[in-house]
């Protein structure tokens, strides 16, 4: 721990001024810009979430309208999904730490980075502007022919936000694209790539390629509810099922675009905390290009009651098991890699093994969704609304914060407080239980998702889940806290604090503008723990 | 607040009892593979825990056995898994010949339902124990779905199309009858009960008269809607008497009146048989394609005929359509009658 705690010149304090930061093209503050908008879209969010678990206290839905409450849940799904989870690891840790770990300066596209950012921030103001003038209520999936001609509520404004955000997306995708493939340092081959490189690179893929196809959906459906195109709605001639075939192209590789980074982020921390190489690199790397792939061609089995054909839905079913097995191959390299380590069970640690126990919890559950016999019975119940939060908001949210953790003191160079923010990840996966699991067991017991009113024998296990909800947000508001204490308050972090491999530990905390004073040379595979002592800064 | 607190829904179908098997097998493995993981992951987490700063692990690269194994083994048993879920979503798709026939119409925010002996409901649905019960589903406005968690069936009603769903109740009681797919302001209010009675109280219940009361929300519905509707049906007739009435009064038998030199083809044994257009294709005559020849009736021209039938779009509505149908199927020759159990 050598590190001269005199600051030199580095990203933060190369410029000051709001308009240093809102035409910057360093990755590093846009990657910070990021941060506060999802932030505070994951906090509006997560309010509306408190809402509706308060309305399911009871059974007798007293505490909204029917109409508030379907807008609540509709809004919470829109925040939480388009401007949070899809852009929360790629564009806040990715964007500041894929140049960092291929050696580059930047992204290929500095500019088009900002580009990204403020049309994010357009498709934001949309969305919020539909949420202040009354709201939507279509329920985030804006299904056909309900969104398109029977909804009441502000869906063109909703629909248009998420378009616009889309290209957000799809840039970031391809700014990460072009720079993994033509930035790399020297000696930094394909295979000696971090983990999370090549899970950010198979999400790129898929935010290029599956993007547009929502992009276009939700404008026909903007269109059609605006001019009366006959796409979707029968009585002008459309075919309501077809936007759930377009839907879910995208919708249901979004998932991945949510998961594949915290699994990236999940790969650098077991790593570094148990100061071993990752067990099996290439069918790791293998398996986040798999699941991008086989993603694609899954999209069936939420359609399994819609009417498609039993053909069509034994295809789907099949093809859905199959990408049980890349889901698999990773977490049993994880815990491979944990074996005859030197395990330390620091903050970001203790998110990453959250995050390996919520995922599978939410992966085994899916094989019940993607079994035909059994979907047909838990297909839109609280079955399903449990399985894709223990992977959207278990998986996704754990790698999330654990990333968050993990890359803190390189991003602002501060330590957090270390005990306050393993308290933290240990209330957050407890509540998290508390708040999801007992939605399995009334999934299953027939509780059908979006219901304002419920049947009585439901309220135990919805009083459970409420209760739980209220623990979770506390784990959910600590890291405020303490982030925020740490900028100000903070020990200064050296520039490798965790002893960990990888380019962006090479360089000060915060890193220089330009990351790199000079382009660093790799000679060696990823993650070669144990450092060198000559390593260790 | 009810204290009960179970972890299986009433089991009252033929096929609940075989869901419920594959779900707790997929318990099982889930349990299986979970606590595997946890274990390992807490066992290491001890064992190996950072001694001393200088620790220096020693390092294991993977293994190609290892990951055959756990790529193959989790393959095999994901097949075991698909075969058994479609072995039972295949029995869930193919209602039995021998079925009672119920029409279901959702609309926002009720379910209308007819049987075959002209019996309406609203919000309800009164079945006999041990015997298959056939469901026709559309919907006049959105997409809803029509879901009975303890016969463990659910099926979405698509407004423009036809869907259809079965099941064998096998317990006497009242069950419940949910829309699962959102559909509006009161989805969670659009729900009903299913009455599974003995046969001869069946019986009995169909001979009752009346038109069904909606109560609650779907009142507010009925009285919005046209009253025409409800009218033009004829509660008490049978669909196919219904379905006849229509049939003349809107003038189909000018044309489709069977005999050679007619307007239109002949509707006797169209149902459950190919047919043949004047494009070259062919079309099983389903439910679905009777519905789009009536409605769109330029969509599917039949060889040998002009495309000279009007749309009946607007004229009809979805519960008329259903009679019309039911008419139309009537007109099949006995001995094809039973084709009719294979439209998908």
């Amino acid at each position: 721990m050598m590190e001269d705690t005199t600051r030199g010149t580095n990203y933060l304090n190369a410029e000051y001024g709001v308009k240093s930061w809102l035409l910057t093209t360093d990755h590093k503050r846009i990657a910070m810009l990021y941060l506060i908008s999802v932030t505070a879209m994951a906090t509006l969010g997560g309010l509306f979430a408190l809402f509706v678990r308060l309305e399911l206290l009871t059974p007798a839905g007293d505490l909204f309208q029917s109409d508030t409450y379907n807008k609540l849940f509709t809004m919470h799904g829109i925040l939480m999904v388009f401007f949070f989870l899809i852009p929360s690891v790629p564009a806040v840790l990715g964007n500041f730490l894929v140049p960092m770990m291929v050696g580059a300066r930047d992204l290929a596209f500095p500019r088009i980075n900002l580009l990204s950012w403020y049309l994010y921030v357009i498709g934001a103001a949309f969305v919020l502007f539909a949420l202040f003038t009354g709201g939507v209520d279509t329920g985030w999936t804006f299904y056909t022919p309900y969104s398109t001609s029977y909804a009441n509520t502000n869906v063109i404004p909703a629909a248009l936000g998420i378009f616009v955000a889309g290209f957000s997306s799809i840039l970031t995708g391809l700014n990460f694209i072009v720079t993994i493939h033509r930035m790399r340092a020297p000696g930094l081959t394909w295979f000696r790539l971090p983990l999370f490189i090549w899970a950010h690179y198979a999400t790129s893929v898929i935010q290029i390629l599956g993007t547009p196809v929502i992009a276009i959906t939700i404008l026909l459906v903007a269109a059609e509810r605006s001019l009366h195109l006959g796409i979707f709605d029968p009585k002008l001639g459309g075919d309501p099922v077809l936007f759930q075939h377009l839907f879910w192209f995208y919708s249901h590789p979004a998932v991945y675009i949510m998961i594949l980074p915290s699994m990236g982020v999940t790969s650098e921390i077991i790593t570094c905390f148990s100061r071993k190489s990752i067990f099996g690199y290439s069918f790791v790397a293998a398996s986040s290009m798999a699941i991008a792939v086989l993603g694609f061609i899954v999209w069936g089995h939420h359609l399994f009651v819609s009417g498609q054909s039993v053909y069509a839905a034994f295809v789907f079913s099949i093809l859905s098991f199959l990408v049980a097995i890349p889901s698999a191959v990773k977490v049993f390299n994880w815990t491979a890699t944990l074996y005859k380590g030197s395990i330390s069970l620091d903050a970001p640690m203790l998110y990453a093994l959250g995050f390996i126990g919520l995922f599978t919890i939410g992966g085994l559950t899916g094989l019940f969704l993607s079994t035909l016999g059994t979907d047909v019975h838990v297909h839109d119940t609280y079955f399903v609304v449990a399985h894709f939060h223990y992977i959207m908001v278990g998986g996704a949210i754990m790698g999330y914060l654990g990333g968050l953790h993990f890359w803190w003191p390189k991003m602002t160079g501060r330590m957090y407080a270390e005990t306050p923010a393993k308290v933290s990840a240990l209330i957050v996966f407890i509540g998290f239980n508390l708040t999801f699991f007992p939605q399995f067991i009334v999934g299953y017991l027939g509780m059908p998702r979006r219901y304002h009113f419920y049947p009585d024998e439901f309220q135990v296990l919805n009083v459970m889940s409420t209760a739980g909800a209220s623990i979770l947000g506390i784990g959910y508001l600590l890291p405020f806290f303490y982030f925020f204490w740490s900028l100000r308050h903070g020990a200064l972090a050296p520039a490798n604090p965790w002893k960990a491999a990888g380019l962006e530990w090479k360089t000060p905390s915060p890193p220089p503008t330009f990351n790199f004073d000079q382009t660093p040379i790799v000679r060696e595979e990823a993650y070669a723990y144990p450092l060198r002592e000559a390593e260790v800064v | 607040m009810s204290t009960k607190l179970g972890l299986f829904p009433e089991a009252a179908s033929t096929i609940a009892g075989r869901v419920d098997a594959l779900y707790l097998f997929l318990v099982a493995v889930s349990l299986f593979f979970g606590v595997l993981i946890a274990i390992l992951i807490i066992v290491f987490a001890v064992k190996y825990r950072r001694r001393s700063e200088s620790e220096a692990p020693e390092q294991i690269h993977g293994s190609l056995l290892l990951e055959l194994a756990w790529s193959v083994i989790p393959l095999g048993i994901a097949m075991v898994i698909f075969v058994w879920g479609a072995t039972i979503f295949a029995t869930i798709k193919r209602p039995p010949d021998n079925a009672l026939q119920v029409n279901v119409v959702g609309k926002q925010w009720m379910w209308k339902l007819q049987h075959m002996e002209g019996k309406r409901e609203i919000n309800e649905l009164h079945v006999p124990v041990g015997r298959p019960v056939k469901l026709t589903l559309t919907s006049e406005d959105v997409i809803h779905s029509f879901y009975v968690p303890a016969f463990r069936i659910k099926q979405d009603a698509v407004p423009g199309r036809y869907t259809t769903a079965w099941f064998e109740a096998t317990k006497i009681g009242t069950y419940h009858l949910f829309c699962a797919e959102y559909c509006g302001t009161e989805h969670s209010r659009m729900i009903g009960r299913v009455v599974v009675m003995e046969p001869a109280d069946y019986q009995a219940w169909l001979a009752t008269k009346g038109e069904p009361v909606p109560m609650g929300v779907a009142a507010a519905a009925a009285a919005a809607a046209p009253a025409g509707a409800a009218a033009a049906g004829g509660g008490e007739q049978t669909l196919v008497a219904a379905g006849q009435k229509l049939f003349v009064k809107l003038g189909c038998q000018a044309c489709h009146s069977g005999q050679p030199g007619g307007l239109g083809p002949a509707l006797a044994g169209v149902f459950g048989h190919e047919v043949k257009l004047a494009d070259g294709s062919t079309v099983l005559g389903d439910e679905n394609y009777m519905r789009e020849s009536i409605i769109n009736s330029q969509a599917k021209i039949v060889a040998g005929y002009a495309p000279v039938m009007p749309t009946f779009k607007g004229q009809v509505d979805e519960e008329q359509l259903l009679q019309l149908i039911a008419y139309i199927k009537s007109l099949a020759a006995p001995q094809t009658a039973a084709a009719g159990g294979q439209v998908p």
